[in-house]
């Protein structure tokens, strides 16, 4: 029996002082500085600061229950959604901060876009689905210019080939990795800056696994991405930055090969060799 | 009739064969130390002695109430002089119908003295058949109270003979609770059987004497028939076209005030309004469905009816005192809760999922609900309309106050229209005998709206049940 | 699986040519959102507002009808009482003595009529005219005389004496009264004369308002001043004891199969689907059902609270049943898994452990059910409920009438009192129905919390 488990007591013993690594990035398309998020009295996020580099991948990892989605959701402001969700700390998109007053959320969510578990394509048509944003932007008035959009943004998602015979289909009626796709395409179409994604591929089988985290490669190219992740081994295949969250504090920082291959906080190591978590 | 004495005789009999049945249980298993012995507790023979009592004493009370009234009739009637016998099937009702109300409120004592004194031939006969009729009932009277009674006291008699150490007390009695509890169900089918039977039975009477075309696309509708073929006013036009339309008009008019204020009032309250606003609107909204159908006619006769015609008077329109606008706008606000809630539901049953979706986009909340909450709950609204229709086109008491009688083929919402329902009430409430085409096509009208409700309520399950595997 | 990835990798090498085009669009993209907020949120404001408007409309409209039908009520809980000198002679009452026989059979109208003369002789002290004299006695309750008797009768010893009698006024005169005095619809039905005299009780002091507990004291009358609520509300209560006698029973027992027994094949789900129909089926087919089967093929007597009863039974099953299932189907499994663990059979396990636990959810339900059935009027009015029923009935088998019938008959009465009274009844059919509401609603937040 290897009893390498971690038991809690050890776990609460470990200190957490200050985050380990390096959480700025010479290019920072978003800042977060010393975030706190209370959901009514409780606490789920701890002073959290770390800057998301632009063009590349940031995989947000640790255990389940430690507050990723909930962080991942402050950079759109997708928890305003919740009355009893309160947010204090500094975060900026390109120096501007999103929580500014006079900062409108719609325009903010055009920017910055999300990617959801489990795959929510709306009860439209591919077309529809792919061309909803477009549409109430008001991006484009013109029949041809939003069928370019649809294409295009279905290319980007790898998914045109599949479907440009049967545009006019339903959405719901397409595999749960075309599903998934089809929700990046349609968030696409709206040319965010960022795409924030929530555990985009939980939900799919290794195949449609695979060809999400192709996309996800390609995609960085043109956008910013931050993936929260449950799997490291996904983290490790998709990501340039890593952080490491663990109780709602960021305890680690860095390069992702760093990260997995010389981790520098105990907790750190530990989760990544599979000792808890 | 029915003695209450007859009950509490019977009540105690009951209470008695369940203590009766403990004693013989114990009896049987040789006292009470040796309670155990017995396949099941006394008070579980008790309560089936008591059931044994009680049960097959109830079902031939009730058969008997049935069928007394019949039997005793037909045996007066072959009392009576063959002059009467041989009456049509009206008079003789009613030459027993005067007989009935003699014989119930003159004593036995009046009624000899009546006809000691009378030299009146047809009056003698009257009061002689009153006596018969005093007689009969007297005797059906003992008849039932013997034959009940005597029923309960043989069947827990064989009961208890059963009794004995192996005797399956329990099983027994929840056999028969559970027969009990299937027949208490069967009562639904039953009810829904009755109407169907009751409604179509007569119905079919109708349409012996008006063709289903005349009825179904007929446009005139006065249902004045001929008591005696040689009637002046012998006229008996039974087009229901005006009545449908007429239906149609109000329902049109509530369902344009319900539906726009309902689907928007469940809008709000399911996407903007806090939760203390919530806390006083559904109150209100309860209220307004908890409010009896007659006040709202009341309302609307009385308040609304006035101030509409007032008002169309003053821009010099002629409103009829007894407008459709009238009842149809008080018919919408009884069914505005109806849609409200109803498309609450349907809105709320949208998963979350896909609101984050579109509000994850820059979509505002409201361009979330037109544009994917509504579109996706439409199933569950669509049905939800549906059902507030067939609400709208059985509803009697706010159309009988509020609308009027005349049959009027129009769409005009300032004139009177009648309804369905108004008709069939009219129809039945009058002094009419049973028998004649006008009081059948109550009936007729109750078909089809049976019919109709039936259809929309089935209609509204199909729709929201096919396409809510949408999202799913 | 390659193929996808190659097709993948190609689709992105096409994308990288359109690279420039898309950072350009991108900037004009945050223009073009930001050009298309303002417009987009102003349509949303609107959309709440209009939202918020139809709250309030629904709000006002509740308020509107309450207020109206309260406002309507107000006159009818006071009634005008006048102070007649009453003349007992023993020559107007047309007997020798005051023994109680007498005091019974004597003609007290005649005595009230020649008091009123003395009351108003005319100007030029001839004797009143006989259409002055009818006019003068309209003024008056038409049970006026029987006041006067129960007066003598109560207490004999003012025989022969001249006493002060307070009686009812007419209901012309009480509206007249209530609208202040006013030429109005009241008032047009009073002529010259007769105003003059009421304005002569009036500075006489001889008028006064009393609360009018004869609405509830009383049943239904031809007369508005004399009509009351007593009768209505009695067959409301007998009808609403026999439903709820017959339905709660039923619709357990027919819940407990349904939830508990009956296996699920065919027949149970026809039962299911029947029982959903029947509770959409409008009430007054319910009537029609009534009519035909109970009373023309049972001959139960008509407009009796026992077929009332019957009728409302089975309008209120479906809903019982349904409220009763969702009771039991809501006792969690493991309370029946642990008792049949302990040996029980099915039927102790339901009648022992699941019935009572669902017990407080079928109590409301059948409360709501009731108070539902308590407002019906339609199927009432078909089955004969709606004589005018002057005595209250006594058993469930007198012919009785009741109150949402009571109230639907006096609508259509032209005088102006019943406008009133109708009203009043209205308000108390409405608190009837609170109460009942209010209690199932406490009932239900209480078992909630145990």
């Amino acid at each position: 029996m290897n009893n390498t488990d971690i038991k809690q007591n050890e776990l609460a013993q470990i200190e957490l002082t200050e985050t380990v690594g390096n959480i700025y990035a010479d290019d920072a398309k978003m800042s977060i500085r010393n975030a706190d998020v209370y959901y009514g009295d409780k606490q789920a996020i701890h002073d959290v600061s770390l800057d998301l580099a632009k063009n590349q991948v940031t995989a947000l990892i640790g255990p389940s229950g430690c507050g990723k989605s909930t962080f991942l959701r402050c950079l759109n402001r997708m928890n305003d959604t919740i009355d009893i969700c309160r947010i204090t700390g500094q975060l900026t998109l390109d120096g501007e901060d999103i929580y500014a007053k006079n900062l409108d959320p719609v325009l903010l969510r055009a920017r910055v876009g999300m990617v959801f578990q489990k795959p929510n394509p709306f009860p439209k048509s591919i077309y529809d689905n792919v061309a909803y944003g477009a549409r109430i932007h008001g991006l484009t008035n013109n029949k041809a210019e939003l069928d370019e959009i649809v294409e295009t943004s279905l290319q980007k998602a790898g998914l045109f080939n599949e479907v440009k015979d049967r545009l006019k289909d339903p959405g719901t009626g397409l595999s749960g990795g075309q599903q998934q796709r089809l929700c990046i395409a349609r968030t696409i179409a709206v040319s965010p800056e960022v795409i924030l994604m929530d555990e985009p591929a939980s939900a799919l089988d290794p195949i449609a696994t695979a060809i999400i985290e192709e996309l996800i490669d390609e995609l960085k190219e043109k956008y910013t991405i931050a993936i929260v992740t449950h799997s490291m081994q996904q983290a490790a295949r998709v990501s340039q930055h890593t952080a490491y969250f663990h109780m709602g504090k960021l305890v680690e920082m860095g390069k992702t090969e760093d990260i997995f291959t010389r981790p520098s906080h105990k907790l750190t190591e530990n989760y990544i060799t599979g000792r808890f978590g | 009739m029915n003695s209450p004495l007859l009950f509490t005789v019977l009540l105690c009999l009951i209470l008695f064969s369940y203590w009766f049945g403990i004693q013989r249980s114990l009896k049987v298993a040789g006292g009470a130390e040796h309670k155990k012995d017995l396949t099941c507790l006394p008070e579980q023979f008790g309560l089936l002695t008591a059931m044994v009592c009680g049960l097959p004493a109830l079902i031939t009370l009730l058969i008997f109430n049935s069928t007394e009234q019949f039997v005793i009739e037909q045996l007066l009637t072959t009392t009576l002089p063959t002059s009467i016998q041989s009456l049509s099937s009206i008079d003789l009702g009613l030459y027993l119908n005067n007989i009935r109300s003699l014989a119930s409120s003159e004593t036995t004592q009046t009624l000899l003295v009546s006809i000691n004194n009378n030299s009146n031939l047809a009056l003698l006969e009257q009061f002689k058949a009153a006596l018969t009729l005093q007689e009969l009932n007297q005797q059906a009277l003992w008849l039932k109270t013997g034959l009940v009674l005597v029923i309960a006291c043989v069947s827990v008699i064989m009961l208890v003979k059963k009794f004995s150490l192996t005797f399956q007390a329990r099983q027994k009695s929840e056999t028969i609770i559970r027969a009990l509890l299937v027949a208490s169900s069967a009562i639904a089918i039953l009810t829904t059987v009755g109407i169907i039977i009751s409604v179509l039975f007569e119905s079919i009477r109708f349409f012996k004497s008006v063709p289903v075309t005349d009825f179904m696309f007929g446009t005139q509708w006065s249902p004045q028939t001929a008591m005696r073929t040689d009637q002046v006013a012998g006229s008996g036009a039974f087009g229901a076209i005006p009545l449908f339309a007429g239906t149609m008009l109000i329902t049109f008019i509530a369902m344009l005030l319900a539906v726009p204020v309902g689907l928007m009032i469940a809008i709000y309250l399911s996407q903007y309004a806090s939760a203390r606003l919530r806390a006083f609107a559904k109150p209100m909204l309860e209220v307004l469905a908890g409010i009896p159908t007659v006040v709202y006619g009341f309302f609307a006769a009385l308040t609304v009816a006035p101030v509409i015609r007032n008002v169309g008077e003053s821009f010099g329109l002629s409103v009829a005192s007894e407008s459709a606008l009238a009842a149809g706008l008080v018919m919408g606000t009884m069914i505005i809760p109806f849609v409200s809630s109803l498309s609450e539901d349907a809105i709320s049953a949208v998963p979350n999922a896909l609101k984050e979706a579109s509000l994850g986009m820059g979509a505002t909340k409201s361009e979330t609900v037109v544009k994917v909450l509504i579109p996706a709950a439409l199933p569950g609204i669509v049905g939800a309309i549906l059902l507030a229709v067939s609400r709208a086109i059985g509803e009697t008491m706010i159309v009988v106050m509020a609308a009027g009688m005349a049959a009027n083929l129009t769409a005009n919402p300032l004139d009177s229209v009648t309804t369905v329902t108004v008709q069939i009430v009219t129809l039945l409430t009058g002094d009419q005998e049973f028998d004649s085409p006008k009081t059948l096509a109550a009936f007729a009208l109750g078909l089809m709206l049976f019919i109709t409700t039936l259809g929309l309520n089935v209609l509204a399950l199909k729709v929201v049940r096919k396409y809510r595997e949408q999202y799913d | 699986m390659t193929n996808s990835i190659n097709n993948l990798k190609e689709n992105s090498k096409e994308n990288t040519d359109m690279g420039n085009t898309t950072i350009s669009t991108t900037l004009s993209t945050t223009e073009k959102v930001a050009l298309s907020l303002k417009k987009r949120h102003q349509k949303e404001k609107l959309f709440k507002r209009i939202g918020l408007f139809a709250v309030i409309f629904g709000f006002m409209l509740v308020v509107v009808l309450i207020g109206d039908i309260t406002s309507k009520a107000l006159p009818a809980f006071h009634q005008h009482w006048v102070k007649v000198d009453v003349n007992y002679k023993s020559a107007w009452l047309n007997i020798d003595d005051s023994s109680a026989l007498n005091l019974k059979k004597a003609n007290y109208r005649s005595v009230l009529k020649k008091s009123l003369y003395q009351m108003f002789p005319t100007a030029s002290g001839k004797k009143l005219s006989r259409k002055d004299k009818r006019q003068l006695s309209k003024l008056f309750s038409t049970n006026a005389e029987f006041t006067l008797k129960d007066t003598l009768i109560a207490s004999p010893e003012h025989f022969n004496k001249q006493i002060n009698v307070w009686v009812r006024l007419d209901d012309d005169v009480d509206s007249y009264l209530k609208e202040g005095f006013s030429s109005g619809e009241a008032g047009l039905r009073l002529s010259q004369q007769q105003a003059q005299w009421v304005a002569q009780l009036n500075t006489e002091q001889r008028i006064e308002s009393r609360f009018n507990i004869s609405f509830f004291t009383a049943s239904d009358s031809r007369e508005p001043e004399l009509a009351g609520i007593k009768g209505a509300l009695t067959g409301t209560l007998l009808t609403m004891f026999v439903t709820l006698l017959l339905s709660f029973p039923l619709g357990v027992a027919g819940a407990l199969y349904l939830e508990e027994f009956a296996p699920k094949n065919r027949w149970t789900d026809l039962i299911e689907i029947n029982i959903n129909n029947l509770a959409a089926v409008p009430s007054i087919v319910f009537g029609l059902l009534g009519l035909a089967v109970i009373i023309n093929l049972f001959g139960l007597p008509r407009s009796a609270p026992l077929v009332g009863g019957i009728v409302l039974t089975l309008m209120t099953l479906p809903t019982i049943i349904i409220a009763s299932r969702a009771a039991i189907k809501a006792v969690p499994p493991s309370i029946r898994e642990a008792a049949l663990g302990l040996g029980a059979s099915k039927m102790q396990v339901t009648f022992s452990h699941v019935l009572p636990q669902a017990m407080p959810g079928i109590i409301t339900g059948a409360i709501i059910g009731i108070a539902q059935a308590l407002g019906e009027t339609a199927p009432l009015l078909m089955i004969g409920m709606v004589a005018f029923i002057v005595d209250v009935p006594t058993s469930i088998v007198d012919s009785a009438t009741v109150l949402p019938v009571q109230i639907f008959l006096w609508a259509d009465s032209p005088e102006r009192a019943f406008l009133a009274k109708t009203s009043a009844a209205i308000l108390v059919l409405l608190s009837l129905l609170l109460v009942i509401n209010v209690t199932a609603t406490m009932l239900r937040s209480k078992f909630e919390k145990k």
